[in-house]
This record gives C-alpha cells, sequence and structure tokens, in this order.
C-alpha cells in the first residue's frame, strides 16, 4: 500500500473553493468507511477456485480451437464463383471460428480476474487537479523569464508583426483549394440540362424512344433523353442523368388542371416533370395512380401533377419543374426546349438563372396547396 | 519482492533491465502500475467504444488492401450474377469483390460497418452515462468537450464510410448532402461545386471522401481519444457514493492486475461479439441496392442509425423558403441546420452553463445518482426526448406503412410531439425524479417494507419496516445539497444583469428540492415511530 502512495508524497496546500449554490450540510452522517471485504466462494474453498481455474483454461482452450476453425473454414469452404451460399458459409464459418477464439480469450480471462485474482478493494487518494503550488509559482516565473529573455512584451513590433505573420500565413492554403473544381462559374453546372428542341423523351435507361401513343392513362414513366442513353459513365453520364431525369405521366384529360399558359406545355394529357426534388434533390420517384401524386422517398414532399406538380405536403415548397413537350413528324414525344429555371434543389442565386424569355411562371395559387 | 538473495538474473529481469535504461519505463510503471480504477457497469461504455474503435482500425485497414476508391467506369466481371456487365464505378465493383471474391472479405466489410454502429452507439450512452450523472462537472467539463468532439467526429467517419461503395443508397445520401449544401446562403453553390469538383456526382467525391475516412478524420479521432484518455488519468475516474468512497479518494481494483486482466478481456469480449453478429447478420448488404444512379430510388430508404436525426429534422422543417431581392433563402433547409446546430452547441457546452448557474467552483468525483438533480435529469430527459422524435421521424414514412396510418399524419403528430414534448418530458422527469428522492427519504426515516405482516391485539395489521443497514443506507442519503442564490449587490453596490439571470435560473434548478436526510431527522423519526 505504501508502494501505492509513495508517488502522491507532494505536499498538497489548502485549497477553498467557491461552494456556489451548494449549502453546507450541518447534522449530516459520517461516512461509515469502507464495508468489511467478503470473500468469493472460490476464496473460501480451494477446490472451487480449482474449477474455476480449469473454466479459465477450457475457455483459452477453446479460443485455440477457434483459430483453427477459422483457418480451416479459410480453407475449406472456398468461395466458388457465382455460388452465392458459399459466400454465405465462408462468412459464417470463418465468423464463428474468429468469433470463438477471440470470445474464448476473453471470457476466460474475465473469468480469470472475477473468480481467482484479488478482489480486494484499495483506496488511494485524490488530490485537487491543480499543479502543486511550487510548480505553479515556477511556471508562472518560467514564462515571465520567457518573456523577458525574448523581448516578447517589450519589443511590440516583434510581436505584432510575428501575429500579422502567422494569421496571413494559411491563407495561400484557402486559395489553393479553388481547383478542386474546374474553372468557370459554379451555378453553370446546374442550370443547364442536356434537354433541347426536339430532344426525343427516351425510356430510363434503355434509350428506347418513346411514342404519344404507347402513353396509356395514368402510367408513369421513368424517361431521359434519347442522346442521354449513348454516352459512358466517363463521359459524365450519371452527372447529366442527375440534371435531365424526367417523370412522364399521361393524365385524364378531366383531370389535367392547366394554367391556360402552360397549356402548350403538354401533349394531348401527357405532361413530363423533373424528376429531382425541389427540395434536397431526392428523385422524385414514387407515383400514385389514385391521387396522380408524386412522393418522394427520401422526406415525403408530394406533388400534384394534375396541378403543375405544386406541393401538396413536405418540406418542399417548390413545384417540380415542367419539361415542355410536344411530338415530331414521327408520333415520337420530344421536349420542346430546355427546362425554364433550374431543376432540383433551391440554391441562393436560383432566380437569376430562370430563363425570362421562355419561362411561364406559375400564379402563387398554384404552387402549393398544403394538406 | 525485495528479497535479498542474490540470484542469477532471469531473461524477464535482463530484458526489463534493459528496457529501463533506455526508457526509463519503471517511472511509469511505478505510477500507473497500481493505479486504482473504480468500478460500475456504467464505466464500461465508454470501453466498448474505445474497444470497437480498435476493432473498425483492424478491419479497415484489411478493406483498405483491397477497397479502390475510384470513380472510373467499370464492367462488373465478379461472381455476383444479377450484377455482371453493369456498368458501375470502380469503387462498387471493388466493394463487390471484397464481399464475393475475397474470402473473409464479408466478414470484415460487416465487422467494419457493424463496429461502426457499437462505436457511435457506445458512445451516444456513455455520454447520457456521463450527462446524467453529473460526471462532465469540474475538473471533466474539457474532457466533456472532446468527448462531444468525438462524438461528431464518430459520425462524419460513418457517413464519409457509408457513401465510400458507391451504390445506390451512398450515392442518394450523397444527394441529400449536395441539396443541403446548395441550400446554405451565398456559399452553398461554390461549396458543392468544389466538393464534387464541378458536376454532381462527378468522378471525385469517392476518392475524397476515401482521403478523409482513412487518413484525416482517424488521425484527428485518435489524437483525441489520446487526448481524452491522458485527461481521465489525471482527473481519476468518477466513482458513484458508497461506505468508504468520498469526494477525496478512489476506491477501486488496481490496473495490475484485476483492471488490466478485466480490460483487456473485455476487448476480447466487444471483438468477438462483434465478429459474431457479423458472422450471422447481413448489415448493408450492397449487392441488393445496384450501383449508384440518380433516377431510381426505392421506397423505406434511410441512413444509418445515427444520422437519422439529421434525416429526421429535414423531414420535420416546415416547407419555407423566401425570396428577397432576387436571392432565395431556403429555411427548410437552413432551418433544421440551425436547430442541429443550436442543440449541439447546448449539449457541447452544458457543462459551463451549468458551472455558471450553481457558481459551484469545487471539483466534483462523486456521480450523482440522477435523481438526486432532478432539474439536470429532467433537461437531459427533455434532451433525449427532442433527439429520439427527430431520430423516429427519418422513419417516418416506415412507421406509416407498418402500422397503416397515413404519413402525413404521422408528420403532423412527430412535429407536434418534437415541439411540445420536451416541456411534458422535462416536467415529468422532474416530478419522477423527486418522488424517487422521497421515497429514499422515507426509508430512511421510516425503513423499508419488510414484508412481514403482523396483527395487532386490538385487530390491526400493520407491516413490520426494518431499518436500512449503516453501509446500505449511505447511498440513499449522501448527495449535494443546493439552495437558490438571493440577488446580491456586489462590491460596487450594483444589481447587475448577470447576478439575476443567475438568480433567476438557481430558482429554476432549485427551487423544488429535497433535502438530504439529517442525524436530527433521523432521531426524530425513531421517537415517532415509537
Amino acid at each position: 500500500m505504501s508502494a501505492d502512495q509513495s508517488a502522491h508524497q507532494e505536499s498538497h496546500e489548502v485549497v477553498v473553493h467557491d461552494r456556489g449554490a451548494a449549502i453546507v450540510q450541518s447534522d449530516a452522517f459520517e461516512n461509515p468507511g469502507l464495508p468489511p471485504h467478503r470473500p468469493r466462494q472460490t476464496d473460501l474453498h480451494p477446490e472451487k477456485a480449482d474449477r474455476a481455474e480449469r473454466t479459465v483454461v477450457w475457455w483459452f482452450i477453446a479460443s485455440m480451437l477457434g483459430a483453427v476453425i477459422a483457418i480451416a473454414a479459410y480453407i475449406m469452404v472456398p468461395i466458388e464463383q457465382g455460388d452465392m451460399a458459399s459466400v454465405r458459409f465462408n462468412n459464417l464459418f470463418l465468423g464463428l471460428g474468429i468469433a470463438l477464439s477471440l470470445l474464448g480469450i476473453g471470457l476466460g480471462g474475465m473469468h480469470w480476474a472475477r473468480q481467482l485474482m484479488s478482489d480486494h478493494e484499495l483506496v488511494e487518494e485524490r488530490h485537487l487537479t491543480r499543479g502543486s503550488e511550487p510548480n505553479r509559482t515556477r511556471a508562472v516565473e518560467i514564462f515571465k523569464l520567457g518573456d523577458e529573455e525574448s523581448g516578447f512584451s517589450r519589443r511590440s513590433l516583434i510581436r505584432n508583426t510575428l501575429i500579422g505573420a502567422v494569421a496571413l500565413m494559411p491563407l495561400p492554403a484557402v486559395v489553393l483549394f479553388r481547383d478542386l473544381a474546374p474553372a468557370g462559374n459554379a451555378v453553370d453546372v446546374l442550370t443547364h440540362t442536356m434537354w433541347k428542341a426536339g430532344s426525343r423523351l427516351a425510356l430510363d435507361p434503355s434509350g428506347t424512344p418513346i411514342k404519344a401513343d404507347d402513353v396509356t392513362i395514368g402510367s408513369a414513366f421513368h424517361v431521359i433523353p434519347a442522346e442521354l442513353a449513348e454516352m459512358t459513365h466517363d463521359e459524365g453520364y450519371l452527372d447529366q442523368k442527375a440534371l435531365a431525369s424526367v417523370l412522364l405521366v399521361r393524365l385524364p384529360l378531366d383531370r389535367l388542371n392547366e394554367q391556360p399558359d402552360r397549356a402548350g406545355w403538354s401533349y394531348d394529357g401527357i405532361v413530363a416533370y423533373s424528376k429531382i426534388c425541389t427540395h434536397v434533390g431526392c428523385p422524385v420517384a414514387l407515383y400514385e395512380q389514385q391521387t396522380h401524386h408524386l412522393l418522394c422517398p427520401c422526406h415525403q414532399s408530394t406533388f400534384d401533377v394534375t396541378n403543375h406538380a405544386k406541393v401538396v405536403f413536405g418540406p418542399a415548397k417548390r413545384p417540380l419543374p415542367q419539361l415542355p413537350i410536344t411530338v415530331d413528324d414521327e408520333g415520337y414525344l420530344v421536349a420542346q426546349h430546355d427546362f425554364t429555371e433550374p431543376i432540383g434543389p433551391s440554391f441562393f442565386e436560383r432566380l437569376h438563372y430562370v430563363d425570362e424569355e421562355k419561362h411561364i411562371p406559375l400564379s402563387s395559387a398554384e404552387t402549393e396547396t398544403r394538406a | 519482492m525485495t528479497t535479498a538473495t542474490p540470484q542469477r538474473p532471469t531473461l524477464t529481469s535482463k530484458a526489463s533491465n534493459y528496457l529501463d535504461e533506455r526508457t526509463s519505463i519503471s517511472t511509469m510503471v511505478s505510477m500507473l502500475g497500481r493505479k486504482i480504477f473504480p468500478d460500475h457497469w456504467s464505466f464500461m461504455l465508454g470501453e466498448v467504444a474505445l474497444y470497437s474503435f480498435v476493432v473498425i482500425l483492424l478491419s479497415g485497414t484489411f478493406l483498405t488492401f483491397f477497397f479502390e476508391p475510384s470513380m472510373a467506369e467499370v464492367h462488373y466481371e465478379g461472381s455476383y450474377v444479377p450484377l455482371k456487365g453493369i456498368e458501375m464505378s470502380a469503387a462498387y465493383a471493388s466493394a463487390l469483390d471484397i464481399s464475393f471474391d475475397i474470402r473473409g472479405g464479408l466478414l470484415m466489410r460487416q465487422i467494419h460497418h457493424w463496429a461502426a454502429l457499437l462505436f457511435v452507439a457506445a458512445i451516444g450512452l456513455h455520454m447520457l452515462r456521463v450527462f446524467f450523472t453529473g460526471a462532465f462537472r469540474k475538473p471533466r467539463e474539457l474532457n466533456w468537450v472532446i468527448g462531444f468532439i468525438l462524438f461528431i467526429l464518430a459520425m462524419a467517419e460513418g457517413f464519409t464510410g457509408y457513401s465510400l461503395p458507391d451504390d445506390l443508397l451512398s450515392g442518394n445520401g450523397l444527394a441529400i448532402i449536395n441539396g443541403m449544401i446548395k441550400g446554405i446562403p451565398i456559399v452553398g453553390t461554390w461549396i458543392s461545386y468544389l466538393l464534387f469538383g464541378g458536376h454532381f456526382p462527378g468522378h471525385d467525391i469517392v476518392p475524397r471522401l476515401f482521403v478523409l475516412h482513412i487518413m484525416l478524420l482517424p488521425a484527428i479521432l485518435i489524437v483525441m481519444i489520446g487526448l481524452h484518455m491522458v485527461l481521465m488519468v489525471v482527473n481519476k475516474h468518477t466513482q458513484f457514493a458508497g461506505p468508504g468512497r468520498t469526494n477525496d479518494n478512489v476506491v477501486g481494483v488496481p490496473v495490475m492486475p484485476m483492471f488490466a486482466a478485466k480490460a483487456g478481456s473485455f476487448f476480447f469480449i466487444v471483438f468477438g461479439v462483434i465478429a459474431l453478429i457479423s458472422a450471422t447478420f447481413t448489415i448493408n448488404p450492397i449487392w441488393n441496392y445496384g450501383p449508384y444512379d440518380p433516377s431510381p430510388v426505392s421506397a423505406g430508404t434511410q441512413p444509418d442509425w445515427y444520422i437519422g436525426f439529421a434525416d429526421g429534422a429535414l423531414r420535420l422543417a416546415p416547407g419555407l423558403e423566401s425570396e428577397i431581392l432576387g436571392l432565395t433563402l431556403s429555411w427548410n433547409i437552413l432551418l433544421p441546420m440551425a436547430v442541429l446546430g443550436l442543440f449541439i452547441v447546448l449539449v457541447m457546452f452544458y457543462p459551463f452553463i451549468e458551472a455558471w448557474i450553481t457558481g459551484d467552483k469545487r471539483e466534483h468525483h462523486i456521480a450523482e445518482r440522477p435523481r438526486n438533480n432532478p432539474t439536470r435529469t429532467a433537461i437531459g430527459a427533455a434532451g433525449v426526448w427532442f433527439y429520439a422524435i427527430m431520430w423516429a421521424a427519418a422513419s417516418s414514412d416506415l412507421i406509416a406503412t407498418h402500422f397503416h396510418l397515413n404519413v402525413f399524419q404521422v408528420t403532423w403528430a412527430l412535429q407536434a410531439m418534437l415541439v411540445l414534448g420536451p416541456f411534458l418530458v422535462f416536467w415529468l422527469t422532474k416530478r419522477i425524479a423527486i418522488g424517487l428522492q422521497k421515497k429514499d427519504r422515507e426509508i430512511l426515516l421510516h425503513g423499508y417494507e419488510s414484508g412481514n405482516i403482523r396483527r395487532l391485539p386490538g385487530g390491526a395489521y400493520i407491516e413490520v419496516h426494518e431499518p436500512v443497514g449503516e453501509y446500505e443506507s449511505w447511498r440513499l442519503k449522501s448527495f449535494e445539497a443546493y439552495e437558490p442564490v438571493m440577488v446580491r449587490p456586489n462590491e460596487q453596490g450594483r444589481i447587475t444583469a448577470g447576478v439575476r439571470a443567475r438568480a433567476a435560473l438557481t430558482r429554476w434548478f432549485f427551487e423544488d428540492r429535497i433535502a438530504p436526510v439529517t442525524r436530527g431527522e433521523l432521531e426524530a423519526a425513531k421517537h415517532d415511530d415509537h
């Protein structure tokens, strides 16, 4: 015990800290002190200690066995090309072997500690966390010496220019990060999609162009520009798809409730809307046939396709942008031109990138009607 | 071991001597070797976090040997038939190869993922233990802050790691992050542009997150864990009140051998349990989701559990945006971000707030029972409720489909519970805590119900109450008591706003309180009983 405490033989001063709102309890009880040690069964009966020892040894042997099982499983339960069951068995037996080898050590060691090692509780004194008074004095002295010997306070011009230099020094690092993205304007990559006048609406992902006649009432098509299907990933297939994805729906004409000046954007009850949610940009991929609602599975924003995809519920604020469509000579659905406003989530400068010429704004009653 | 008989030096003693003459290791052993650690089941939670981190490092290193952090296009030719020939990123293809073509690869992936889930969970529970027992009080405020930073880093590690396989779900998560970033005024579009290297998803995000995930974040984590441990050793561990345990001592077992044996064994148990789970339960079956594509998405998508609270906050936010002077402010994103930010700041700085209110400058080494600080416990419970509702909201659609409810109504109900619930939970928790304190008092003053029913000569029945033993009762009667402070003028004779605010807050904290039983009360109670 004395060895345990020898490290804490420094003199400790009496420091009285403010108690604040804590009250001094007069007439409080005295701490009764440590209760007598209660021996364990293994302390009292040598045969029980022996049994505990055997248990520990068996766990350690089990651990060795586990390691062997794991190696055996690695070799004897190989993965056969294309056979999922072999993957599952490899995972299972290798994992069980490793788990046994780990748990054997853990449980054996724990049993050893709890049953056989001395469990007498020891007491160690605490001292205030602050350094001892001589150390504190010495620390202050050292800083004073450092200040005097360097002239840090006295030569204030040196100090101030140093602070200035250290403040400016990291700035080049900030500039260095500009080329994380190519030169150009950040907003430009958000504001144009692949859709242009005459782009055929094609099925996602096959790229088969869609004829207006093929779109039956109540069906929803996941659509990309036909040109996109030709692109490879390395050419930016996913980047363009993230901008140009469209959902196409044919509604019964009596259900379609169009603003008159936008009537030219649909074709015979077929409407196309950007599939990228105006909230944070998940694909709004769930179409409810009965209500003609589009539901975003990420945050439940809900858009009403019969009313220009206006918001009926959820954290989104704006309707989904509409893609103006028509048909070409062969009867295929084509875009009239690109979206007239940026698709996807709102951003600070968004309004500057609305195509003033072609955009037909919705009346405020048309943008949201919340449930 | 101070036998004087000269002996031939053993190999161990020669090796020890060799080492000590070059490192002075004996100094450290003599300082720390018999250091005392108090024991309580709840002190194990931090250990679980530490050990699962080690498991994450080990399994993660294995994975880096095989994972290819690249978004270059490949055509999958591995052994998972349903995806054969499909175009995907090299990252996703290599994650599939790890799962299906490398023996033990799937096991390591699952160990890594399960250990990560356990890591965050253990940190969360450890923080709750520290909060509800007041173990963050002086001198441990700074270690609370470090621990909290570790919690944030763990979530950042989780999110960056989750995004690496470039499967449909993780790409969708990145799309959400991208949308949130774009909602930040002025710089949002630029941050998104730089982060993704131009277009979303682009070709840069996976290698960039990879570097953060395996280098920068783990390095900071390890440094912070080191600091956390050093401060724990310097401050010594807290202990619960008990006979012989005071604010001025530590009662427990020494590092050598008992604590080291228990902690070392516990590491293997944690590792073993993670391996057992990983051998038997699938986690994140990326092969089911397919490679990332911005167009498809499946219903019921959810992030890993620890990101749920942030996703839920987005779901519960009102659909508000304003357009001022041609500029867009997305309140539907800024509001939840601000609420989460405020929540985080409040939790992180809570020790300083409470220290200022109580004005108590003493060191506290006794972990309080939650009931003995009813207001703090109630604040914590309200915070847990707030977090839990946001977390539940991340599953609002699944709640709706599983219980056949309307998802709109589920959302409204959760919104109401988020705003009103904390007040109710605060009040209820405080009442329960005070009720428990009253029960402790009752037991101390009038004894516990022995279950022994006696019939009195007059025919009445009574239950005999037995006094609690001296050792058992100490836990019930030893706790710190506080009172509201009076508004008093300072040295200049003025009453500042700060003094008034503090007095009001101490009233809020300590107005309703139960004082510890005193000896006088116990004497009086004995006389009453007879």
